[in-house]
């Protein structure tokens, strides 16, 4: 049996309090806060109430690019790690990268990783299907096989790779139409960036790192956004990082372009700066770029050009990064620092509500990615007869993010030693706590419901 | 004084303060008995993950002058494709005891990690690490500009002119692959602390993205350069074979021809120079490339020169940093007091 929750007083969508009633896996009710009695009608549990007192209540968070390194990698990240690290940042659903070994470019690969996420139960895994055969840029994977398979992949995407070749990129956008898929473009001129290292500029010049041009993102979104006009087709541009490519999409969508895009948390506030000091906790890609960059991004997220905010949380073991800045992998963790620096640097500066934060965590990833409809949708408004997928925040908090404290198997945060605004208190995954007094809730294998 | 990794940062009178001790330590090389008891019991560890057959002998006679013990540790292509990882052979170098690692490796910052991870308590040096910096080939370099140009225009090589002296008001021409050279960005932040004045001279393609806000001129004509900014030093920087053709990244120029046609060094151009101007080059040269065999060998050329003053260089970085230390755990008396 599910346990009944009552969130009194909380906030929902930082608005008026209010109480909220989650049972059997729906919200139930909602009330005036204070309203709700516990206690229930006769015949019904009892209500485990849940302080919710300057609380902001947002619908579970959907990322809608997680690496989670199974099947492959699981000294880096397994499903159940990542997913337990997935709902401790306020998550209820991830969307799982290709970029696995073997690749999730098979019915069969999608399907285990669908299962995996099952059976462990902290957050739903909806995983994404490789566009090209072992991300190799050639031929198309069996996109149709994925879309119909357990797994019901929509979104497809080579990240990691860029898929470089215009003429399969036209191919993937036009057959994933069948099926209303999306091609999530990992946007990277793979000749422009060979050997790259850190973002070209003055930085890159003077520590001797191989730059990664900003042109080699922008001319891939250029290239792609008139692709997809041309075929008419949904197009998806992965971690934007750059002002022109901000501005690209933005002209796109002035076009009528079905193009949405998304940005990291770190691409929001962190610069190629931190490369002085050859830390490659800091090397990621695309690369942190300018100031120029950070700020243009912000606009662009303020002003909905850029649609939502996905982690690309991409956990490495430390061997992978206790190494010479060349040698080191590309990427960072993501999944529980991400709603802190939104907060931080959207919230609390005043630029988004959060309100804006449901839509760009929660709602347009899910809408995106057409996990907001079907057996277990996500991303849905906070209203009675939804899924009970909540999240319980609780901005006035402060936390010194420390890298080995993490649940993420890895610790590769580049917001190590900082202090970040904002706790996730609880999370909610169709009514069952998968977060209280913000520790992950043990649970067995087996999921929830 | 704990680390030489970089000559940005590094400040005026403790480059001058290198410089004069490299002075003192040159003196002593004309001497019969060459070896001086100064770092008796220290050990100096050439730590090599790329080919460096040059600057290691370098290093290893300076040091051995200096009666330090000389340990060579070829680590070419261990530590980024495979094998035993930096960290681990920096655990080892610690467990051994080294004073001092002088550190060569093909990725740039591999040097500041040593110096900076926690891995390690030696003095670390940057032997050249990718193409970010070679802070001693800078200091030689200034070294072997100062002699020739500290006196009055043309006067030659005059020691006496040189101690204490700055490079204030001199010109250098810095001439070649700029983008791939930790050579070029470690003399344009040591030139430029020393009050000379900078151009670079390369093809487009051959500077970095960002160059403009480094200390100094940049120019698309070595002619003009050498016709209008009348340099006091030409240096002229290694084009490696790679950059020629259309692999990888894809050839930088048309090909060797036009490169030696536009940038190249030869007996036309050194007619260009002023009287008193001296002809540079880190070495190894492409002879018939960069610089021709006139240009080489002309009685303006102080190529080989510089190789001497290497050794005289790398005495004083190395007396600099270890003569200060004391036995490992002490506290270290000179530390922050004489380079960054």
């Amino acid at each position: 049996m599910s346990t009944t929750y009552l969130l009194r007083g909380v906030a929902p969508l930082g608005g008026d309090p209010a109480d909220l009633l989650l049972r059997d896996g729906l919200i139930a009710e909602i009330g005036a806060a204070g309203s709700i009695d516990p206690a229930g009608r006769p015949g019904e549990d009892a209500a485990t109430v849940v302080d919710g007192a300057g609380l902001v209540a947002l619908p579970g968070l959907v990322d809608l690019h997680t690496h989670l390194r199974e099947p492959g990698r699981e000294d880096a990240e397994t499903v159940r790690s990542g997913t337990r690290a997935a709902a401790a940042g306020g998550f209820t659903a991830v969307h799982a990268m290709a970029n696995t070994t073997p690749v999730a470019d098979t019915a069969g690969v999608v399907e285990q990783v669908w299962r995996l996420g099952r059976d462990a139960g902290w957050a739903d895994v909806h995983p994404v299907g490789a566009v090209s055969v072992g991300l190799g840029g050639e031929r198309l994977a069996e996109l149709g096989a994925m879309a119909d398979s357990a797994a019901r992949v929509r979104v497809f995407s080579d990240d990691g790779r860029c898929v470089a070749d215009p003429i399969l990129m036209r191919r993937a956008l036009e057959y994933v139409k069948a099926f209303d898929g999306v091609v999530a473009q990992h946007a990277q001129e793979p000749r422009l960036t060979e050997g790259a290292q850190m973002n070209e500029g003055v930085v890159s010049a003077e520590i001797g790192l191989t730059g990664w041009p900003a042109v080699a993102e922008e001319a891939i979104i250029a290239r792609d956004v008139l692709l997809a006009e041309h075929v008419g087709s949904r197009l998806h541009v992965c971690h934007l990082s750059t002002a022109r490519s901000v501005d690209i999409v933005r002209w796109a969508k002035s076009r009528g372009v079905d193009v949405t895009a998304e940005v990291t948390p770190h691409h929001l506030v962190l610069t190629d700066e931190l490369a002085r000091g050859y830390d490659p906790t800091f090397k990621v890609n695309p690369p942190l770029r300018t100031q120029a960059d950070v700020d243009a991004v912000r606009d662009g997220l303020a002003d909905g050009t850029i649609d939502i905010v996905a982690t690309d949380h991409a956990p490495h073991t430390r061997e992978d990064k206790d190494c010479e800045w060349p040698a080191a992998a590309f990427g960072m963790t993501g999944l529980e620092t991400a709603l802190s620096v939104v907060q931080a640097t959207m919230v609390d500066t005043g630029r988004l509500t959060w309100s804006d934060v449901a839509r760009v965590m929660s709602s347009a990833p899910a809408r995106i990615a057409r996990t907001d409809a079907g057996e277990r949708p996500q991303g849905r408004p906070l209203e009675v007869g939804e899924p009970a997928n909540v999240v319980l925040v609780d901005p006035a908090a402060t936390r010194v993010v420390d890298g080995a404290a993490q649940v993420t198997a890895s610790g590769n945060t580049p917001f190590r030693g900082r202090e970040l605004p904002g706790r996730v208190v609880a999370t909610f995954l169709r009514g069952a706590a998968t977060v209280l007094d913000g520790v992950p809730v043990e649970r067995p294998e087996g999921g929830v419901a | 004084m704990k680390h030489l990794l970089s000559t940005a940062g590094l400040a005026r009178e403790d480059a001058i303060t290198i410089l004069d001790t490299a002075a003192q330590m040159a003196t002593t090389q004309s001497r019969e008995i060459k070896k001086l008891p100064t770092l008796r019991g220290r050990t100096v560890v050439n730590l090599f993950f790329e080919d460096s057959t040059r600057t290691r002998i370098s290093f290893e006679t300076a040091a051995k002058r200096l009666s330090a013990d000389v340990i060579n540790f070829s680590a070419k292509g261990s530590s980024v494709s495979k094998g035993e990882s930096l960290k681990d052979t920096a655990l080892t170098l610690q467990a051994m005891g080294a004073d001092a690692v002088v550190c060569r490796h093909q990725a740039s910052g591999a040097p500041h990690l040593l110096a900076h991870a926690g891995w390690l308590d030696s003095a670390v040096v940057n032997a050249g690490d990718g193409t970010h910096q070679h802070p001693t080939q800078a200091l030689l370099d200034a070294y072997t500009m100062r002699r020739h140009l500290a006196g009055p225009p043309g006067s030659g090589p005059d020691d006496a002119a040189a101690l204490g002296a700055d490079l204030a008001g001199r010109r250098v021409a810095i001439v070649g692959d700029v983008l791939h050279s930790r050579v070029a960005r470690s003399n344009v932040h040591l030139l430029h602390t020393l009050g000379a004045e900078v151009t670079l001279v390369a093809p487009p393609t051959l500077l970095p993205v960002g160059v403009e806000s480094w200390p100094c001129e940049v120019s698309y004509h070595l002619d003009e350069s050498l016709r209008e900014g009348a340099p006091d030093a030409i240096m002229m920087l290694r084009v490696q074979r790679e950059r020629m053709s259309g692999a990888g990244a894809g050839a930088f120029f048309p090909n060797p021809l036009e490169y030696t046609r536009k940038y190249g060094l030869d007996g036309r151009r050194l007619a260009l120079l002023p009287e008193h101007a001296i002809v540079m080059h880190p070495g190894p040269m492409n002879r018939g490339l960069e610089i021709s065999a006139e240009a080489a060998d002309s009685p303006r050329a102080v190529i080989v020169e510089q190789v001497a003053n290497g050794v005289a260089v790398r005495m004083a970085v190395l007396y600099l940093l270890l003569s200060g230390r004391d036995a490992p755990g002490a506290p270290d008396p000179s530390e922050g007091s004489v380079l960054a």
